[in-house]
């Protein structure tokens, strides 16, 4: 028994072994998601011709988190950084990982335009329902009568207005020919894996995708276990979790 | 001289940055040191259009200056704006046919001309800027007439190519231009 | 590569912005990432005009935030990449300039001023020289040639990719939107053919060799976790930065030896001062100038040798003071007294200098 419990963790080679395998706060979905993602690329062998680009928030704590070359930033400005690096180097495969603040809110001009011109990338956005790494306050995401730090009572979507839904918009204004726009979730980390091969195929073909993450923040959430996955269940109803568009050959 | 700066104003639409690259080009050409600055403020959309000019024999130093040697003022509005660039030693030329009024800034002379109503009546509208560039031209003789069909050639030598007959039509209002500048006894 | 396209002394009658576009080609850039704004627009317009000849890259973006950081992207990737801008577009590019002097990304960027703050005049100003050499949220590790003409735009645009990628640290071609509008005689000349050899680049991320057999797998942070590990850092490039000063430093003088009257000036202002000079001299008025031509870092040793000489300076520029400000700090100590005249987003003319200088010498009685 002691012998199996020395084992090390069985780890993607797409993800930093230094680092191993807890890094973000317990019970986080960056974990899930970032080891999905690291399984896509490893079943993909894109490993060598990689570039992952995240941005601040918890996101950046991925900084080293993978044994992928990473570069990162912040704002959504990653989504940027990435297809400046795509544009330049025809053969990388560019992946811009950020939260939904970054994605959604500060950097969503670049979310809008890269989704237009079909930049040759994966984005990314893991969206938890709040900004977790500044102490949880609103994000565009959060659940209407969601409490955060900014609506310590619960949003008030007369206020604030409803919810955003960054796949429904990107699927809106991408080419449907050359995109792959998906909701996912952690709650089937099988699937989610499954998501990004595609994603990832479709950005080796050459076309642009985006993956939205529904994902837990227990802490800023103030959730056990049940809850979280009982809040998690609730935004997979609110946020319809399916494919989008998926072009031809994905 | 050593050194001319000529100011050309207008109003948009009128061709003054047409005319002064036109100016700077043939300088250029002709070996002389030039410096030219269209304005282009937001005022080139429907505002007075200025373009800054300057042809010198030695090295040019400051872009640009206060005042003017010639100051050519085609509007109202470009007389209020570009009084501000002569003085006593700055000749202005404005016309007569566009402006209802007379420039009363300082200055050495003022010259009145009435280029618009004369390319309307004798040539076409569309020339009245090489009128003005004919004014120019002998209100500084710092450049050869040929200098200037030189750089006519350049700007609209393709259109002349494919109608000969403006060729005849700019050159015509170039010496227009020079001949308003003689009668007025420059 | 890219096709460079001047490949012989050419001689060419240019705006100051077809010159940078130019001048970037011929120091071998390979990608421009940009954003339209007045008055830097037909730097791109000439970018995007050469591109068939010089199969170079090019990426309109949907702001200047993007065009910076999506300029610091083609650098990782390896590419001597660029941008330019002005005004409030410089304003909202500082978030990339802050990163790549976080990161010590050769980034270069071409500012054409104009008027400010905000939106302000189209024009020309030069209201960005303390915003280029000191924005963002840190302490300017940044190198920035101010020019004073399009032979200078030529030179410098060049001389800007291999500062930066020698040192590492962004640098800029810090201009006007006179000298990028203005139409004057310029000599386009092949770098090799003035001795000048184009610094290598480097692609800091998927670099050559495989990741886990023949290197590690990069991870570029723009982040730390205490304050100490991020005074470590920075206190290395502190040292970096100081240590190159003297290399990069450039500055002119102009009949300034023996000047009583010493103006300092910087940009296209500086070559008002030179005709302004000129006149004071044929009147037996002894003025001179000191003109810095990196900005950031200044030329501390001359800049001092040159006040102790003078007995009294005059601080002109478009401006209210940015660069005499920078100066005044490192001629602290010296007590030649000054004069300004500073005319906040509008040109300096020879004959505004003429005059002022007059008047000091009657109210300082030299």
């Amino acid at each position: 028994m002691a012998e199996i419990l020395n084992l090390p963790p069985n780890l993607p080679k797409s993800q930093n072994a230094e680092v191993g395998a807890s890094k973000f706060c317990p019970g986080c979905g960056h974990g899930i998601t970032l080891k999905a993602l690291a399984n896509a690329v490893d079943e993909l062998g894109i490993k060598q011709k990689t570039v992952f680009g995240c941005d601040i928030g918890c996101s950046l704590l991925s900084w080293n988190y993978m044994d992928l070359d990473t570069v990162q930033t912040h704002h959504g400005r990653t989504t940027p950084v990435i297809y400046g690096f795509t544009r330049a180097n025809k053969d990388a495969i560019g992946i811009a990982y950020m939260g939904d603040g970054g994605g959604l809110a500060i950097g969503s001009q670049h979310l809008v335009n890269a989704s237009v011109r079909g930049e040759r990338m994966l984005i990314i956005v893991v969206n938890n329902t709040n900004y977790g790494m500044t102490g949880g306050q609103m994000s565009p995401t959060t659940m209407p009568g969601q409490k955060t730090e900014t609506t310590p009572y619960g949003r008030d979507c007369s206020v604030t207005g409803k919810p955003a839904k960054g796949a429904e918009m990107v699927a809106a204004i991408a080419d449907p020919q050359k995109s792959y726009v998906a909701r996912s979730t952690v709650s089937n980390m099988i699937k989610l894996k499954q998501t990004f091969v595609k994603a990832l195929k479709n950005v080796e073909n050459g076309g642009f995708s985006f993956v939205e993450v529904l994902s837990i923040c227990p802490l800023n959430w103030r959730t056990n276990n049940v809850d979280t996955f009982g809040r998690l269940q609730q935004m997979e109803e609110f946020f319809e979790v399916k494919e989008f568009l998926v072009p031809e050959g994905v | 001289m050593a050194r001319t700066k000529i100011v050309l104003a207008g109003e948009g639409g009128q061709g003054v940055q047409s005319i002064a690259k036109i100016l700077v080009e043939a300088g250029y050409e002709a070996g002389k040191q030039v410096l030219y600055i269209p304005n282009f403020g937001v005022e080139q959309r429907g505002g007075v259009s200025i373009a800054f000019c300057q042809i010198a024999d030695e090295k040019i130093g400051e872009p640009r200056y206060s005042k003017g040697d010639i100051v050519i003022m085609l509007s109202d509005r470009a007389i209020d704006r570009c009084s501000t660039y002569a003085d006593k030693n700055s000749t202005i030329i404005y016309d007569t046919s566009v402006c209802t009024k007379k420039p009363t800034c300082e200055c050495k002379e003022v010259i009145g001309i009435d280029a618009n109503r004369i390319a309307n009546e004798e040539l076409s509208s569309r020339v009245f800027n090489i009128i003005i560039l004919g004014v120019v031209l002998e209100a500084t003789h710092v450049l050869e007439l040929s200098d200037i069909k030189n750089a006519m050639e350049m700007a609209l030598g393709k259109k002349f190519d494919a109608k000969p007959e403006l060729r005849e039509l700019n050159y015509k209002a170039l010496e227009m231009g020079i001949n308003m500048v003689k009668k007025a006894g420059v | 590569m890219v096709n460079k396209l001047i490949k012989e002394d050419t001689k060419m009658f240019l705006t100051g912005n077809e010159v940078l576009a130019y001048a970037a080609n011929s120091a071998e850039a390979e990608f421009m990432y940009g954003y339209p704004i007045t008055p830097q627009n037909e730097i791109m317009h000439t970018w995007c005009k050469l591109l068939p000849k010089t199969e170079a890259g090019f990426l309109q973006t949907e702001d200047e935030i993007s065009a910076g950081f999506s300029t610091i992207g083609g650098i990782l990737a390896g590419k001597r990449a660029f941008t330019a801008t002005a005004g409030p577009g410089n304003v909202i590019m500082q978030d990339a300039q802050s990163m790549a002097e976080m990161m010590r990304i050769p980034f270069v960027c071409a500012v054409m001023q104009r008027g400010g703050p905000s939106t302000a005049t189209v024009i020309y100003a030069q209201q960005e020289t303390r915003l280029t050499c000191y924005g963002g949220n840190g302490e300017g590790f940044r190198i920035v040639y101010s020019t004073a003409g399009h032979q200078d735009l030529y030179d410098y645009m060049i001389k800007a990719f291999n500062t930066a990628w020698k040192y590492r640290f962004p640098t800029y071609v810090l201009a006007d939107g006179y000298q990028g509008k203005m139409r004057e005689p310029v000599m386009l000349y092949d770098p090799a053919s003035r001795g000048i050899t184009m610094v290598p680049t480097e692609k800091a991320l998927l670099a050559e060799g495989e990741i886990g057999v023949d290197r590690k797998s990069a991870h570029m942070r723009n982040t730390f976790n205490m304050e100490e590990e991020l005074m470590e850092v920075l206190d290395g490039y502190q040292a970096d930065y100081d240590k190159m000063s003297e290399e990069v430093q450039e500055w002119e003088e102009y009949r300034a030896e023996d000047a009583e009257i010493l103006v300092i000036a910087h940009g296209i202002v500086a070559r008002s001062a030179r005709t302004a000079i000129d006149e004071l001299r044929e009147k037996g008025i002894k003025a001179g100038l000191f003109r810095p031509i990196t900005i950031r870092p200044l030329a501390v040793k001359p800049l001092r040798a040159a006040v102790s000489r003078a007995k009294h300076l005059l601080f002109t520029e478009s401006a209210n003071g940015q660069l005499a400000q920078m100066v005044l700090e490192k001629i602290y100590g010296l007590t030649t007294p000054y004069s300004t005249l500073f005319k906040m987003g509008v040109g300096v003319t020879g004959d505004d200098i003429v005059k002022k200088v007059e008047e000091i010498r009657i109210k300082e009685a030299i």
